[in-house]
């Protein structure tokens, strides 16, 4: 695919989509949404930017070997923030009972546990996402 | 509000008909992508803003795009 609008509009559109995506994961235990939603809509944006530019200028962007690593290291930060519960014997996931400070009610930086959870959920989303529209693409 | 939400639920009738009715993939792709965007819509006259947000991503947004990228690498018509 070689069109010139195309490739300009998805290199306008491609910072804004990122940014809508992280405010849904940043803000997921305030409003609507939360890791899985922010992280489609961040995978979205990746596939946009595939879409105009091909494969390889999203390699040129982050490297293959750095969207595997995401993938794998989103499961591994939610397990490892879970077994902090385990450590301090609670029970698995546990939040406030686990030492979290909850903060106030409306504030970003709050409600302890879940805005980490959010953003290893979101990291772990968008790069399956992306991977999973790269292995179609890059077949032939 | 009545009217349009018996209006919202019309079309999404017709165009789950019409997904199943199409023999071209590509029209059916394109049209299932609008079924979802109208689903999300519902989903928010439905007090569940979480559901459409994820609905309105996944559904219009990733799996339109993972099914056009199998046509291009299949068939366009159905046999």
């Amino acid at each position: 695919m070689n069109d010139l609008i195309l490739k300009e509009v998805a290199r306008f559109l491609f910072p804004f989509i990122e940014l809508y995506g992280f405010y849904i994961v940043f803000h997921g235990h305030l409003s609507p949404g939360g890791g899985f939603a922010g992280g489609v809509v961040c995978g979205a944006g990746f596939i946009l930017y595939t879409l105009a530019h091909g494969h390889k200028a999203l390699y040129s962007l982050l490297p293959r070997h750095i969207w595997t690593f995401c993938e794998s290291a989103g499961l591994a930060f939610f397990i490892f923030l879970g077994l902090v519960g385990i450590f301090v014997g609670r029970e698995f996931l546990a939040n406030s009972s686990a030492g979290f400070p909850l903060g106030r009610t409306g504030e970003l930086f709050s409600s302890g546990l879940v805005f980490l959870l959010n953003l290893a959920i979101g990291l772990k989303v968008a790069s399956t996402v992306t991977t999973l529209f790269l292995n179609l693409e890059e077949e032939d | 509000m009545l009217t349009v939400k018996a209006l919202l639920l019309l079309l999404l009738i017709l165009c789950a008909l019409a997904v199943s009715f199409t023999r071209d993939l590509l029209s059916a792709a394109v049209i299932f992508s609008a079924y979802s965007l109208i689903m999300a819509t519902v989903w928010q006259q439905l007090k569940a803003p979480d559901i459409a947000l994820a609905e309105a991503a996944i559904g219009a947004g990733i799996t339109s795009l993972l099914f056009i990228a199998t046509i291009a690498r299949t068939r366009r018509y159905e046999e």
